[in-house]
């Protein structure tokens, strides 16, 4: 992905007023001739290659690593973070680097960057079980297409697929488009493999479906984003590849008209529905001016897409065809289209999928990825709307409404100040006044950790800092990310309802 | 003055399927692979749309030939503009056999018995890759035709057809009645819209078999294997020049 002209944010020292004052290694020529020596030279040092894996997807650049290690086995980084630990040198571990959040990138110079790029491999697959066993750092996409050779595929999707890894996805529990149909990655994991911050390698690995001897473990892994040990293995269940896929696209006038059309979808689609997704104007717009894609129906407030996935081509048709019928029929749809051909099935979930694309394009993004009730999370969109005029570009929300999951993103030119404080804390505090989570797939990373008190009571965080000091006691791993142990760098919510402190 | 057009509306396996030769060579695997209408097909059916809504045709007829499943072809056709629908019926196995010549026998009995002005039909099919439908009922309608074409302007009581060729452009003017391929650059197929395809459910589909039009459908080519093409092997890099000339005075490039 290309944004040559699109002018990187160097975020100053003043905007880090989270940073722990826990103090790390400066990196020494030795540190990096040891570790080195440990990967058997696959680092990098040089300036120019060091950009890409300091930079995060949204352009962003925090601070400058020196130093990137890319080991090829669980031993290496076992033997890596064992050093680290000892020297007290924070390792900032990274996959894809696609992250949205802040957690894959470093927050000052003297962290250095452990990616799994390397673990790349498949080790193998068992068709009677499903199961697919392999390294932290395969690529999504490739690990799809590898699975249908088998008839199988990967449990989830999202718009990053061709760069993210699987090690990635499983560190920040990621959700994607098809966690309506197949859940969320923490039924899907069957097993991991990790290592401690001092090179302790736990071995969580199994293909077995069902297992309940003891505590499960492998669960902290998942969605921890890299602070309590960092993921080398997975096995993953691989559900079968459905045959047939199904696209339709409707609009529809009203807000109202719009959940009970996804509530009839998922009543009379039901087993088959694979996807719901929304976008509202404001977001058809920005991918109409700015990537050029044109609406194929006629142009509304709201807009719905629907992917239905199973193994009988006319039973699922003959269902949707049924389910359009009825939408029209009730009037809850203004217009829509079923896409007949492959070309026309990823064409219209391209205005769903390239929303972030084409919010790069304008400048700079104010990202917020929300889960709230459905019936007021819409009032959420026009009330942030309301107070961004003048002041944005263009103030949008897309998402997965079959999860009552809001994308909400406020795009403008360039970064202000003025903006981000209109929109934060304003969003965080909406939402947990509604008893929502503040972020709903995405994860804390950087960006989010100071909020964990809009979504999470004070008894579960010190919990959550308590298991961060057993698993990481020097917080060698991922600092000042996801879980913050200063608790006076955490904003509180105003005092409403359960979230009283 | 308004035409009746009639264009052919195939069902191929769609273009994105990974297509997999059967294990006996005979051919591909259809079978629970998901199909779509030809994209060249849906071209042609979009000028014909063009062409009625600018009032130089009042009647578009769209015809698929092959098992049931063609009728969902149609039905699309007939949700994206199209007036009424003919399903020539051709079950399987029969179906495989069914080559451009017994298609263009079909299209040109229904063509008279239609009393059909224009004929629109994709330039070839993306599974066969023929290339010969068109030319070939155009030889037995007697009728002209413009073939690659991609840009249609009637004007009377002739058709300015621009067509694709290795050089250029070449511009024809053909007489009505006439049969016209469509080519990619024809133009942007719509998409069939809801009021469209609820319209469409009440639209006319006439079903008939080969024999009502007197036509054989016997296949006259017989298909000796369908295989891969070759894997692709994997390069060699050698170090220096000597190495080079060695590799290839081994591999016999010298002789």
């Amino acid at each position: 992905m290309a944004f040559r002209g699109i002018t990187k944010l160097f975020v100053t020292q003043t905007r880090f007023s989270q940073l722990s004052t826990l103090s790390y290694k400066r990196l020494t020529d030795n540190d990096v001739e040891i570790l080195s020596k440990i990967v058997e030279g696959s680092i990098i040092t040089n300036t120019d290659d060091l950009e890409t894996y300091n930079t995060d997807w949204m352009r962003r650049c925090n601070a400058k690593s020196k130093l990137v290690l890319k080991p090829n086995s669980t031993q290496k980084v076992s033997q890596i973070l064992s050093y680290c630990n000892q020297e007290r040198i924070a390792v900032v571990p990274q996959g894809g680097n696609t992250g949205l959040v802040g957690g894959g990138v470093p927050m000052d110079s003297n962290e250095i960057i452990l990616s799994l790029s390397k673990m790349n491999k498949v080790i193998e697959f068992e068709p009677s079980l499903g199961v697919l066993t392999c390294e932290a750092g395969c690529v999504l996409e490739n690990l799809d297409r590898y699975l249908e050779k088998f008839g199988h595929c990967v449990p989830l999707d999202l718009g990053a697929k061709g760069s993210c890894q699987i090690g990635g996805n499983v560190s920040t529990n990621a959700g994607g488009l098809r966690l309506l149909r197949y859940g969320s990655l923490r039924g899907n994991v069957l097993g991991i493999e990790a290592v401690l911050a001092d090179g302790t390698i736990i071995d969580c690995m199994s293909s077995l479906r069902k297992d309940n001897t003891g505590y499960d473990i492998k669960q902290l892994f998942i969605g921890s984003e890299g602070t309590l040990g960092v993921i080398t293995k997975i096995a993953l269940l691989a559900p079968i590849k459905p045959a047939y896929k199904n696209v339709a696209m409707f609009s529809c006038h009203t807000y109202e008209d719009l959940l009970q059309a996804l509530s009839l979808a998922k009543s009379r689609l039901g087993e088959i529905v694979s996807a719901l997704e929304f976008i509202d104007y404001e977001a058809m717009l920005v991918v109409n001016q700015h990537l050029d894609l044109k609406c194929p129906i006629s142009l509304a407030p709201f807009f719905f897409f629907i992917e239905t996935s199973g193994s009988n081509q006319e039973h699922d048709r003959q269902k949707l065809d049924e389910y359009l019928e009825e939408v029209y029929g009730k009037a809850l749809v203004t217009d829509g289209t079923v896409a007949e051909d492959s070309s026309k099935a990823a064409y219209i979930w391209g205005l769903r999928e390239r929303q972030v694309e084409a919010g790069v394009r304008v400048g700079w993004i104010y990202k917020y990825d929300l889960s709230l009730p459905l019936n007021c999370l819409y009032e959420l969109v026009q009330e942030t709307r309301k107070r961004c005029k003048g002041l944005a570009s263009y103030t949008v929300s897309y998402g997965h409404l079959g999860d009552s999951n809001l994308h909400l993103n406020v795009y403008n030119t360039h970064y202000t100040q003025e903006l981000k404080d209109t929109i934060e804390p304003f969003v965080f505090e909406w939402t947990a006044s509604r008893g929502g989570s503040i972020s709903a797939e995405h994860g804390m990373g950087f960006d989010k950790a100071k909020y964990i008190y809009f979504s999470k009571q004070k008894e579960s965080v010190e919990i959550m800092r308590q298991l961060k000091r057993r698993f990481d006691p020097n917080g060698i791993l991922n600092p000042n990310k996801t879980v913050l142990l200063d608790d006076s760098k955490c904003i509180r919510p105003p005092p409403i309802g359960k979230y009283n402190h | 003055m308004s035409r009746r057009i009639l264009v052919g509306c195939k069902r191929v396996i769609d273009y994105a399927v990974k297509i997999r030769v059967k294990p006996d060579k005979t051919g591909v695997v259809t079978e629970g692979v998901k199909h779509s209408m030809n994209p060249f097909d849906e071209i042609a059916l979009e000028e014909a749309i063009r062409l009625k809504e600018k009032k130089i045709a009042s009647e578009i007829v769209v015809v698929s030939c092959g098992p049931s499943q063609c009728q969902e072809t149609l039905r699309t056709a007939l949700a994206m503009g199209a007036d009424r629908g003919i399903h020539v019926e051709v079950p399987n196995p029969e179906y495989e056999g069914l080559q451009p010549l017994a298609v263009a026998r079909i299209l040109q009995r229904l063509s008279e018995r239609e009393k059909i002005d224009i004929v629109i039909l994709g330039k070839q099919a993306i599974d066969d890759d023929c290339n010969q439908t068109g030319q070939i009922l155009s030889g037995m309608l007697d009728w002209p035709i413009g073939t690659f074409v991609s840009k249609v302007e009637v004007e009377g009581e002739r058709i300015n057809l621009t067509r694709e060729i290795d050089g250029g452009l070449e511009e024809i003017s053909v007489g009505i009645p006439c049969v016209i391929t469509a080519d990619l650059r024809l133009n942007e197929p719509r998409y069939a819209t809801l009021p469209n395809i609820m319209k469409a459910k009440k639209k006319k589909l006439d079903v008939c078999k080969p024999g009502d039009l007197g036509v054989d459908i016997t296949p006259r080519l017989i298909v000796v294997s369908v295989e891969e093409p070759p894997v692709r092997e994997a390069g060699v890099k050698v170090e220096d020049a000597q190495s080079l000339f060695d590799v290839l005075k081994k591999e016999g490039h010298f002789n």
